[in-house]
């Protein structure tokens, strides 16, 4: 059963590597922060697999407040792009 | 049984994870990239967290889980529809989007 949990956190981190492309190269703003959307939801997977691997069930706690500032994040920088239309 | 079910969903969530990272890199506009992330998000988000609770196997545990899926559920949506909305109105007038929405419509028949 570990096979599974320890394949599933190494694909999940060479999707984020292969998101964290856009996230650099994206020609605008929108792109950049779509991208670091996806890669929030699957830092929160992520820590939630790994807690299960290391059996700390309290990260699962730090998988909420993770969960809670990327949403935050990701809510002022699409109001400052609507606002401001800056070129990021 | 349990296994067999765990397998499923965990491969299904990353399946869906996967195929949301190519169309985010291989899709040609902010909207399509939208679509396609909003979509990895949600399902595959879903899909794993479901495995971790299969393996859990009940409890304060899965209850976590639980509330973690409710959380994603409700902030991701939202904040792929700010995106969406920050973009229309930023490029929404420079004729780079074919406008059907009825709320630009209204305004447009107010103005």
């Amino acid at each position: 059963m570990y096979g599974l949990l320890i394949f599933s956190i190494i694909f999940l981190a060479t999707t984020i590597m292969i998101c964290s492309y856009r996230a650099i190269k994206g020609p605008q703003a929108s792109d950049r922060l779509i991208a670091i959307n996806v890669i929030g939801t699957k830092t929160v997977v992520l820590i939630c697999i790994i807690s299960f691997i290391l059996k700390e069930t309290h990260f699962i706690d730090v998988v909420l407040v993770y969960a809670l500032i990327s949403f935050v994040s990701s809510l002022v920088i699409a109001r400052h792009i609507e606002n401001k239309g800056a070129k990021l | 049984m349990k296994i067999v079910l765990m397998y499923a969903l965990m491969s299904g969530g990353l399946f869906f994870f996967f195929v949301g990272t190519i169309g985010l890199l291989r899709l040609p506009d902010v909207m399509t990239r939208v679509h396609s992330a909003a979509k990895c998000d949600t399902l595959g988000a879903l899909l794993c967290t479901t495995a971790l609770i299969v393996y859990s196997g009940g409890g304060f545990i899965s209850l976590k889980l639980i509330l973690v899926i409710v959380f994603l559920w409700i902030t991701n949506p939202t904040a792929t529809h700010l995106i969406a909305k920050a973009e229309l109105s930023r490029h929404g007038n420079s004729g780079k989007y074919e406008i059907i929405d009825e709320v630009e419509v209204k305004k447009d028949e107010d103005i």
